[in-house]
């Protein structure tokens, strides 16, 4: 470094502090006149200031809309808003708190956990904020604070619409329930609408239906003082109810399902097949929706959660089942459609069947064998030998494309959320999800029923009614009507076009149908029982193994404990001329179809076609 | 430079061993002490302006490590790689910038972010650190103060970045950009008559400005700031609301979560922009004195860093870093206060919000790191 360089590099030092402490100098001025603005502000002008924030302000308030009430087809009420009380306490306007809660407790029940739950929400909001003590007051309680409101200065009685359901757990599933708004929720509704609102639909049509059901919300233009209370209103638009919903579920036949279940659990679907109407969907046992809207205590959610029935588990939509037997109807017009079949071709059934050089037998549920049988009689007695040769004859393929017509595997796209889709087994579908090659004997045993097919109750009473209407499917759904706020009546929704299946003969269908209608007409029908004078019925009875028999080992039903048993199914609609409801029963552990599913299948019938229990 | 038989003359200057693992990070102690405390306070008041939202704590906090994350690796990157860095990462922000009103302009409305596909990113914000960092660069390659045509040159890089950012239109940025390269050129050295020239044409350019450089909602604002209760329902809302919680705020404040204006929802913006109202409200003037305090403690360890560095080019990006965030500070608490316009600056470091708080953080890194990443001088 040259002399003159250093000399430079030290001019510029000294160029830079002064510029530095300049800049300095000008930060503590600037910010000394912040400092001055505040101190008149804050210290001069507060008194001013302190006027005008206690001064009545203008505030801008949400008002709830008033949630759509839901009916059944026969305007049954099934979700409607109850008025209910509670008492709350302004913290900043009670003197001595222990004192009023004290004499609070000699006029209404105050339980130790309430006073809890109060405390708790003290510490969390502000002094001014109205918090509740005790929710759900009777008339009573509501009436005995009334006389004595003179005493509790800082407390009072506060109204609001709490959403209920008057048949509780016979319409938990299908229905579900509304409870608070939680952060994941909260992220995903318009929070401007949902303002005020406080519940949303957790479950069922409640939920399908959140946005038609919730309506628009209102504001009202208030004049508050500084503790945020209105002194008057100057403005409002008042909010926009939520549109009342119509289904098309029969609030009778819930009753009339979970009362013929009897002990039993399960699951039953009733579709009308001309419209694709859902007139019944019920998964057993069911629970009471209206434990959840006051968000559920701790102890029932456990008992709920923890019981073995799984009462909260939606079976009707999301159990999904072998359909055992009950696909047989379904193969054999596969048989009689691919022309692997015909209705007079006989089969000699001796009690199992193998497949050519192979020792394996496969078993018929009759071990004596049912000799000489047709297509009509494999159905009406649900022989399981003729059903190993047809699988065997059409194959993996054909049997999965004919199945995947009705929707076997596969959503039926109910309009209520969280719908499973079943499975509808596959070469590809091994494949992918196993990584090993389809079975010759996976054939047999798809044949019927068993092999990995998975049904809900909901898609088998579906696929009965496309059965039912020759092919016509209708798309299952529950909201047949809806009537605005504005509106006097409700208006009819235009249902989605049904879809024809592909159907070669439409003989192939009469003579499936028939052999369904034997089922219950025929001397050696597997539910000949549940023959009705009043209207011919055609089904199919199914026992879907939960447990495994072993080779050359017996099933027992006496000796193997009840959740081991099998389940009992039954599919059928009636009348089989003009069919007006076809259903699906699951009874979980029932046994056999014929003997407990069937009987309950009748009952629905005979409620929906006849009005009255039989 | 560090040959080795020059070694036997020199120092170390670097306090390492005073420090041991702060030093080791290469961070200031005073300065990220400062920066903890401040970012503690600000999380305290935006608990009681969120309404005692965690959610929005959590975010802010997740911001704060990334930002903090930022800062510790700013610090490392020794000074002669930021200044080797300077004119491309200048060029990298302008075209960026240019591609902003490219697609603005294809989009028709106001744009200030650039889609990435993973994130989306704001280029007026990398210029902030850019504008100093190439004005200082420049302007450190020759003697100070500098002449007449590199004045001019350097002038010409402020003004295209600031109308291109005032263009998208974004005026708190823009202001904040151009502060930036002026203070460059203020600590290099410009002469105080051409400073007092500019302020004197300053007058007739603010009217050219107002007539003809601004958009309508901009021009609102200057007339509800010379008067906000010509319109109080609509954009004289903001600054009647926050002097009326600044001013019932007193001595002492109204407490901590008890804020009336604040949590009655009288105060717009309150998490954000107008954060400081809250503060004052509940603090009460108390409060405010603590925080300038705090915030003068910074800016006068970031001079003092400025001042100490061993190079023009440490000198006047470490100088001009600092008074860009007393900018940020003075802008907006003029603005709450209601002695200056709204122009849309966070209050730095407390505000709800993550894009300028990284940038800010960056600066401090690159001042730890001025500080820390000190050549071997002759005793």
């Amino acid at each position: 470094m040259s002399h003159l360089a250093l000399k430079d590099h030290l001019r510029e030092g000294r160029l830079f502090r002064g510029r530095v402490l300049a800049a300095a100098a000008f930060v503590v001025l600037l910010l000394g006149l912040v400092m001055l603005r505040l101190l008149k502000l804050q210290i001069l002008d507060h008194q001013h200031f302190t006027t005008l924030s206690q001064d009545n302000r203008v505030k801008i308030e949400p008002i709830p809309p008033t949630r759509g009430l839901i009916y059944d087809r026969n305007g049954v009420i099934l979700a409607q808003n109850l008025p209910s009380h509670s008492l709350e306490i302004i913290p900043e306007r009670v003197r001595d708190m222990d004192q009023t809660i004290g004499e609070l407790r000699q006029l209404i029940e105050i339980s130790d956990a309430d006073i809890k739950r109060f405390q708790r929400l003290r510490a969390q909001r502000r002094r001014f904020d109205s918090i509740p003590i005790r929710v759900r007051l009777n008339e009573q309680e509501v009436a005995r604070f009334s006389v004595n409101r003179h005493r509790f200065p800082g407390v009072e009685i506060q109204a609001k619409l709490l959403r209920d359901y008057p048949l509780g757990d016979k319409t938990s599933h299908v229905i579900g329930y509304v409870g608070r708004i939680n952060p994941r929720e909260a992220a995903r509704i318009d929070a401007s609408n949902y303002s005020a609102t406080s519940h949303i639909g957790k479950t069922g049509v409640e939920k399908s239906y959140e946005e038609r059901l919730h309506g628009k919300v209102g504001f009202r233009q208030v004049e508050v003082n500084v503790l945020g209370r209105a002194i008057s209103t100057l403005e409002s638009q008042p909010p926009v109810p939520g549109d009342d919903l119509y289904l098309t579920i029969d609030a009778r036949l819930q009753a009339t399902i979970i009362d013929a279940f009897g002990e039993e659990n399960g699951a039953a679907a009733a579709i009308d097949p001309a419209t694709g109407e859902v007139l019944a969907l019920v998964s057993k046992p069911g629970f009471d929706t209206n434990l959840f809207v006051e968000g559920i205590s701790p102890g029932n959610y456990k008992a709920l959660q923890q019981s073995p029935d799984k009462p909260l588990f939606n079976r009707a939509m999301r159990g999904q089942y072998p359909p055992g037997s009950t696909i047989k109807p379904f193969i054999g017009l596969a048989g009689l459609e691919y022309g692997a079949t015909t209705p007079g071709k006989r089969i000699h059934c001796t009690g199992s069947y193998s497949l050519p050089n192979s020792s394996h037998r496969y078993r018929d549920w009759k071990k004596t064998g049912h000799g000489h049988v047709d297509l009509t009689d494999a159905i009406t007695q649900s022989c399981d030998v003729y059903y190993y040769d047809l699988a065997n004859r059409l194959g993996v393929d054909r049997l999965h494309e004919f199945l995947d017509h009705f929707r076997f595997g596969r959503r039926t796209g109910i309009d209520i959320t969280g719908e499973l889709g079943g499975l509808l087994p596959s070469r590809e579908w091994k494949r992918r999800t196993r990584n090993e090659s389809w079975y010759p004997g996976e054939t047999l045993i798809m044949g019927i029923g068993q092999c990995y097919v998975l049904t809900t109750p909901l898609q088998l009473a579906s696929a009965t009614a496309t059965l039912a209407m020759g092919g016509r499917h209708n798309r299952p759904h529950v909201l047949s009507a809806v009537r605005g706020p504005l509106q006097e009546q409700p208006e009819k929704l235009t249902p989605t076009p049904p879809e024809q299946l592909p159907v070669q003969t439409q003989k192939n269908w009469h003579n499936i149908v028939f052999a369904m209608s034997q089922v219950i007409e025929g001397l050696r029908g597997t539910a000949k029982r549940i023959r009705s004078d009043d209207y011919r019925i055609a089904g199919k009875t199914g026992t879907a193994q939960v447990f495994t028999v072993k080779q050359d080992e017996e099933y027992d039903e006496e000796t193997i404990d009840k959740r081991m048993r099998d389940h009992a199914l039954f599919i059928a609609f009636a009348p089989v001329e003009k069919p007006r409801i076809a259903v699906a029963v699951v009874v979980e552990n029932g046994g056999h179809g014929g003997s407990v599913a069937a009987p309950i299948a009748r009952r629905i019938m005979d409620q929906y076609l006849l009005g009255e229990p039989r | 430079m560090n040959l080795p038989h020059q070694r036997s003359g020199l120092r170390e200057s670097n306090p390492a061993k005073a420090h041991g693992l702060l030093a080791g990070l290469h961070l200031d102690l005073p300065l990220l002490t400062g920066v903890i405390l401040l970012c503690g306070f600000g999380l305290v008041v935006l608990f009681s302006a969120s309404n005692q939202d965690l959610g929005q704590i959590q975010r802010q906090l997740v911001r704060l490590g990334l930002a903090f994350g930022f800062m510790i690796t700013l610090a490392q990157i020794r000074p002669d790689t930021l200044r080797r860095w300077s004119p491309w990462l200048f060029a990298a922000a302008l075209l960026m910038l240019a591609a902003v009103l490219a697609v603005g302009a294809i989009g028709k409305g106001a744009q200030r972010w650039l889609d990435l596909g993973l994130f989306r990113f704001q280029p007026s914000e990398l210029m902030k650190i850019a504008m100093p960092m190439m004005i200082a660069g420049f302007l450190a390659e020759k003697r100070l103060p500098p002449s007449w045509q590199r004045l001019g040159t350097a002038g010409l890089m402020i003004a295209v970045p600031v109308v291109m950012i005032a263009r998208q239109p974004d005026l708190g940025t823009s202001l904040l950009v151009a502060s930036a390269g002026i203070f460059v050129l203020f600590l290099a050295g410009l002469s105080w008559r051409f400073i007092g020239g500019m302020l004197l044409t300053a007058i007739p350019s603010a009217w050219v400005l107002w007539r003809w450089g601004m958009h309508d909602y901009q021009r609102d604002r200057v007339i509800t700031f010379l008067n906000p209760e010509s319109d109080p329902l609509g954009t004289g809302y903001h600054i009647i609301q926050s002097k009326i919680a600044i001013g019932s705020g007193g001595l002492y404040g109204k407490g901590w979560l008890n804020g009336t204006q604040s949590h009655l929802e009288f105060l717009p913006e309150r998490t954000t922009d107008f954060i400081f109202a809250v503060l004052s409200e509940e603090f009460g003037f108390a409060g405010v004195a603590l925080l300038i305090v705090l915030y003068l403690f910074i800016i006068l360890r970031g001079l003092y860093i400025a001042a100490n560095a061993q190079d023009t080019y440490g000198r006047l990006l470490g100088g001009a870093l600092t008074l860009v965030f007393f900018v940020y500070l003075f802008v907006n608490t003029g603005m709450v206060s209601g002695i200056l316009p709204v122009v849309g600056v966070p209050l730095p470091l407390i505000s709800y919000g993550g894009t300028s708080l990284v940038t800010i953080m960056a600066g401090f890194g690159i001042l730890m790191s001025i500080q820390t990443h000190r050549k071997l001088l002759p005793t």
